[in-house]
């Protein structure tokens, strides 16, 4: 079996959750093994979604000691589901959580363990994956050792492709307690928006920006075009009141989205390797010689406090944001 | 209070990245490397705690010869002992965290601090794997951490938010930053570390779990193309391009 832990949030199934699943039903068929997919928490209401996604067995622990997250318990009840169902293959959206069980369940099957990758594929009946490294001037591929293999898929790379599947339901036993560590409180929530691993369009500002209140602009922006607005380390650094959760790049969040839009960014390898994976790559900058409109698929050479208005008058014109 | 502090030796990210002969691994031609910037966090809150409440802080790096430079750079910054496991540390994180966990067992350490990923190799794993391994908690990704009587607590960063975690001592924490400012290292600190000697081990033998198979550039992007004219017209030129020929909307 291949086996995918699963996420929910408000009752449905997390968007990275569904790729991962995708990606396992993908896989699976190849190798012409089973689709499992994995919910723990107190209340899996919502985890037959994966049905749709193809999955043949939904397993679910679910229990009251399972409430709050725990990076012990929740790696105990993965690796006894892979274990009791001799799956080989272990997935997990590369979310936070997902990259704070997977490693762990690794560890406790003795099993190796490849990070965020953006490529899966089975060889002789082992999981191989690709991976970028040295800030995405490399893509290593990773080969297993062990007899179970672990990986984290990288939110928005695996189309999330809807399939039917026989969904069949199978309740799993919950540890009693007594964990080594619990998550307290939830102490920030990402806002109404979706967060930027898993955003589809984003817009960007860098120091170009000149003043955190100047992000009125890109948010105008991103929302007429449905997006999300990112910065870069100098934005956030500047002291203007920006959130590192909003950091794109190296030491904030890797993101690949269909579009990436850059306003104000020169495009220092630190922030590249946290974008380098989108689709599409606009760069609006002054300076005709920076580095980012190397990367970019349409360049604009202009001053963004006159680009940006256009651009967010033009999408409304267009009705862009509207579909 | 006994603290341990894992550190990576990796490339520079300005380092040129080429792949060597085996088609598996960096070539080590024009690489810089430098201490991955996350143990460096991981390290400054060690120094941080000792100065705060008194502790013992080991320093340990799983590398060659070459990753001493690590060491000494952490002895200067206040570390009191360091020791190298000659293994290789730059591949399998399985591997690495067996080796670890296999020094650390039976020595008393109350808290183990890490980087949340190694810089390049970014696998995020071996934190959440030694502290498995041991049979410790774990906090990943923190950026704030406060330790209690055999307790912590730790604010760590999730999807576009943060949360607290709380748990018992011997704990495995992996920095992220803006967990604090790392110091740079005084002369004092040079020229007392360069009196101190890094104990090295043979690390541990370990079971295999995953390993880079093969090591590529990547493809090169297409050409891009610069849209020309007045701010309104670039603007208009841009979002006709992305709607028709890139099918963005
Ligand atoms: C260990 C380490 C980790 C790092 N991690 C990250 C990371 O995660 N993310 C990250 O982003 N950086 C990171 N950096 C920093 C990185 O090296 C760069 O310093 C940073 O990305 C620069 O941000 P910037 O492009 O906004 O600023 P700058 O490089 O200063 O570029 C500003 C750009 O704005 C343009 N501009 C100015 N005014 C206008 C205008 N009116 N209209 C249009 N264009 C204008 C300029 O031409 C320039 O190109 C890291 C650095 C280190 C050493």
């Amino acid at each position: 079996m291949i086996l995918v832990f699963c996420e929910l949030k408000d009752g449905q199934l997390r968007k990275p959750s569904a790729e991962a699943l995708s990606e396992g039903r993908r896989l699976a068929d190849a190798s012409g093994k089973q689709l499992g997919a994995l919910f723990v928490g107190a209340s899996c209401a919502g985890a037959a979604d994966a049905a749709k996604y193809g999955a043949d067995a939904i397993l679910t622990a679910e229990g009251g000691t399972l409430a709050s997250y725990s990076s012990d318990a929740f790696a105990q009840v993965v690796a006894d589901a892979v274990k009791a169902k001799g799956a080989t293959v272990l997935l997990a959206a590369a979310t936070a959580v997902g990259k704070d069980v997977a490693p762990r369940a690794a560890a406790r099957l003795a099993a190796g363990y490849a990070s965020d990758v953006t490529g899966l594929s089975m060889v002789d009946g082992k999981l191989q994956a690709v991976r970028p490294v040295y800030a995405g001037k490399a893509f290593a591929t990773t080969s297993f050792a062990s007899a179970v293999q672990v990986a984290t898929t990288r939110p928005n790379v695996f189309p999330a492709a809807e399939k039917a599947g026989a969904g069949a339901a199978e309740a799993l036993a919950t540890p009693t307690g007594d964990f080594k560590s619990v998550v307290k409180e939830i102490l920030a929530k990402a806002g109404g928006k979706v967060d930027l691993s898993e955003a589809n369009v984003i817009v960007s500002g860098g120091r170009g920006m000149k003043d955190g209140a100047n992000f009125k602009l890109l948010e105008d922006f991103a929302d007429a075009i449905g997006g999300v607005v990112g910065a870069s380390r100098a934005a956030v650094d500047a002291g203007w009141g920006l959130p590192h959760s909003m950091q794109v790049g190296q030491t904030g969040k890797v993101v690949s989205p269909t579009l990436y839009i850059a306003c104000g960014i020169s495009g220092a390898i630190q922030h590249i390797a946290g974008m380098s994976g989108s689709k599409f790559i606009v760069a609006i900058n002054k300076d005709p010689e920076a580095p980012i409109f190397k990367l970019a698929s349409y360049g604009i050479v202009g001053d963004l406090f006159e680009v940006v208005p256009e651009l967010t008058k033009a999408a409304k014109a267009m009705g862009i944001g509207s579909n | 209070m006994k603290i341990l502090v894992a550190l990576k030796q990796v490339p520079d990210t300005e380092s040129r990245i080429k792949v060597a002969a085996d088609g598996r691994s960096l070539d080590p031609a024009d690489v810089k490397w430098i201490t991955s910037p996350y143990d460096e966090y991981a390290l400054e809150e060690a120094i941080r705690i000792k100065e705060a409440k008194g502790a013992e802080v080991v320093a340990l790096s799983v590398g060659t010869d070459a990753a001493k430079d690590v060491l000494k750079n952490a002895l200067a910054l206040g570390a009191d002992t360091a020791v190298l496991l000659k293994g290789d540390g730059q591949g399998d994180a399985f591997a690495v965290a067996q080796m670890i966990a296999a020094y650390v067992k039976d020595k008393g350490f109350d808290l183990i601090l890490c980087g949340n990923k190694g810089l390049g190799g970014d696998n995020a794993a071996m934190g959440p794997m030694l502290a498995e391994l041991l049979g410790v908690a774990q906090a990943n990704v923190v950026v704030k951490l406060e330790l209690g009587d055999g307790t912590f607590s730790a604010e760590r960063e999730t999807d576009g938010g943060s949360e607290l975690v709380v748990g018992a001592l011997p704990a495995v924490i992996t920095a992220q930053k803006g967990l604090n400012e790392p110091r740079y290292a005084s002369l004092k600190g040079i020229m007392a570390a360069k009196k101190k000697t890094i104990e090295e081990l043979d690390a541990a033998p370990a079971v295999a779990g995953a390993q880079v198979s093969a090591l590529a550039l990547p493809p090169e992007r297409p050409a891009g193309r610069k849209l020309e004219g007045e701010p309104a017209a670039q603007a208009q030129a841009l979002l006709q391009a992305l709607k028709d020929e890139a099918k963005v909307f």
